[in-house]
């Protein structure tokens, strides 16, 4: 029977010639990832159970950056918590401050995950590694807890929609356009239960940022998981990181979908979230006069390097406007590093930004960023939720770094395009 | 098994973010999490939920961020069951693992108001609306999931 790109990897992962959607699965998984939020709970349940060891050392990843460095008594216990489990089991990649990135960011950078791998995280970003061709979705703290104990979880195989790239993107146009065109498209949850698969000639322009910042997003169109068909900028990306055999699992030619969706992306425009559901996409014709007190650029969705340079880009030689406050968060070390190298972080001193360590922070609510009642902030996070950033009466708008940036610059949500000339501005 | 309890109404969409807000994440304490249960969509819920009284929701319910804090918090809370038209997948997940009763049904979802008394019977998945005297039927549990339930739970269905 033909599979999807998802159902085949599954079907390798546990053991069966053919799986098909909606089948229930054990599959033995390559990774199991938790953060400070989440491992703590995996760890009392773990304790609870009575498990005494974890079943690969290797391949389990803590990674300290929801509410890291600490933000308060109670996170520095979690913390805490997540160090002396790591200890005890010698957990090889647990990242704590001064090593840690963003999760989403991090693992991939550090070559922890690979084409056709099996992956979990209690994390619902995790769906981004898709990325890479992997299977790789969010799960909570227990289902982590059995992960680290078995190396195996339960699945439904899901069904899956086919999303078909045609064209290239225009200027000052990214991959988080793409993914909250796709999302105002099908709404939070267009895919709820399935796999977003994507292919076709288009996919071949789009950078593997672009690719992880997709991924990154599916969950948010209620996805299990986004995977994208391995190609030539897979394999550039994987080949200086990657020190392990690796799969590539293709979709069978007639393998079934249950929708079918192209999207030309020389037809995407700017794209931004309104306030408080990720379906919520307008582009600028629909969006009118919107004061911002607050841009935050960073986050495991929008933080990675290109994400930095094209707000570098944006923000050289200006400066934000008068009563917003800009908070520009590297996803890792290594982005932190390369954007010094490069001079960004200079450009964003200069603009009147401030640049922080990597940290989840305010995407979530956490610190670093905190809005009070009536504040507004413009973010290339991934949740616009009531409440999401602070106050129950704060707003947040998804957008790009690109966008962010203008924004910034205009103490409004602004056009990039406008901003740099390109476009003359249509009203 | 059977629950009864009146019912608390939300809308389609219901977030992780407002059934427990991220500034809570920082403790794991059950009970701590219930002193703030979808405070920032209700802020009655705390003081107006009795043990064994359900949430009734609209699609996706349970969206968003993974944590599961969320399903503790509301089993906490001493709600005995989500009814809702969807669920997101990890907190559908979730649930299941650390054993918060859910039920997915559409019509239920629909026709029960906030107030309603409801009795819930887990075996046949009859839910019956007391108040409206109507009743709906929800979708049963595959049985692997049945099986996570009858043993208490993820960790002890995988068996030590």
């Amino acid at each position: 029977m033909a599979m999807t790109m998802t159902q085949k990897i599954l079907a390798a992962h546990a053991g069966l010639p053919e799986v098909r959607a909606g089948q229930l699965i054990r599959a033995k998984l390559d990774l199991v990832l938790g953060n400070d939020i989440t491992s703590p709970v995996a760890i009392n349940e773990f304790d609870k159970a009575g498990f005494s060891s974890v079943f690969d050392r290797e391949k389990i990843a803590m990674v300290m950056d929801h509410f890291a460095p600490n933000k308060d008594i109670k996170a520095a216990e979690q913390c805490k918590q997540c160090r002396a489990f790591a200890r005890r089991f010698d957990v090889k990649n647990y990242f704590d401050v001064g090593e840690m990135g963003i999760e989403h960011a991090l693992l991939p950078e550090k070559g922890l995950v690979a084409p056709g791998d099996c992956v979990i995280g209690a994390d619902s970003h995790t769906c981004t590694y898709g990325a890479l061709g992997a299977f790789s979705t969010g799960v909570g703290s227990t289902d982590m807890a059995a992960g680290m104990a078995t190396g195996e979880a339960w699945f439904k195989v899901p069904a899956a929609i086919r999303f078909v790239l045609t064209g290239k993107l225009g200027p000052y146009v990214s991959g988080k356009d793409v993914i909250l065109h796709i999302i105002g498209k099908i709404g939070v949850d267009g895919a709820l239960y399935k796999s977003m698969e994507f292919t076709g000639p288009g996919l071949a322009s789009l950078t593997m940022d672009d690719r992880l910042c997709i991924a990154n997003m599916a969950v948010e169109a209620g996805a299990k998981n986004g995977v994208f068909e391995v190609d030539e900028v897979t394999m550039a990306y994987i080949r200086s990181r990657v020190n392990r055999e690796i799969a590539v699992y293709q979709a069978d030619p007639d393998a079934v979908y249950e929708q079918t969706v192209e999207i030309d992306l020389s037809s995407i425009e700017p794209t931004v979230a309104f306030p408080h559901l990720p379906e919520n996409a307008r582009t600028f014709d629909q969006i009118g006069e919107i004061p911002i007190d607050q841009v935050v650029i960073g986050s495991c969705t929008n933080g990675r390097i290109s994400d930095l340079a094209a707000a570098a880009e944006i923000l050289k030689g200006r400066h934000i406007a008068e009563g917003v406050r800009a908070i520009i968060i590297p996803a890792t070390q290594a982005i932190y590093k390369e954007a010094m190298k490069r001079g960004y972080l200079e450009t964003f001193l200069d603009a009147g930004c401030v640049v922080s360590t990597p940290t989840c922070g305010p995407c979530l609510g956490g610190y670093m960023g905190i809005l009070a009642a009536g504040e507004r902030c413009i973010a290339t996070t991934n949740r616009n939720f009531v409440g999401r950033m602070g106050h129950v009466d704060s707003e947040v708008y998804l957008a790009s770094p690109a966008v962010a940036a203008a924004s910034a610059v205009m103490g409004k949500i602004a056009d990039p395009r406008v901003l740099t000339g390109i476009e003359e501005e249509s009203k | 098994m059977n629950v009864k309890g009146f019912a608390h109404k939300y809308g389609d969409n219901v977030d992780t973010d407002v059934i427990i807000p991220a500034r809570y994440l920082n403790t794991a304490d059950p009970g701590e999490l219930a002193a703030h249960c979808m405070e920032d969509i209700d802020r009655d819920f705390r003081a107006k939920c009795a043990p064994g009284d359900l949430i009734v929701g609209g699609m996706n319910f349970g969206c968003g961020s993974s944590r599961e804090h969320a399903p503790m918090a509301i089993k906490a809370s001493g709600v005995s069951c989500v009814i809702a038209g969807s669920f997101a997948r990890i907190f559908y997940r979730n649930s299941i693992n650390i054993g918060l009763p859910i039920l997915e049904c559409p019509e239920a979802s629909g026709k029960i108001a906030g107030g309603d008394e409801i009795a819930v019977d887990f075996d046949t998945g009859v839910i019956r609306n007391l108040t409206k005297n109507e009743q709906y039927q929800a979708e049963p549990f595959p049985d692997f999931i049945k099986e996570i339930i009858r043993k208490g739970g993820l960790l002890k269905s995988i068996g030590r």
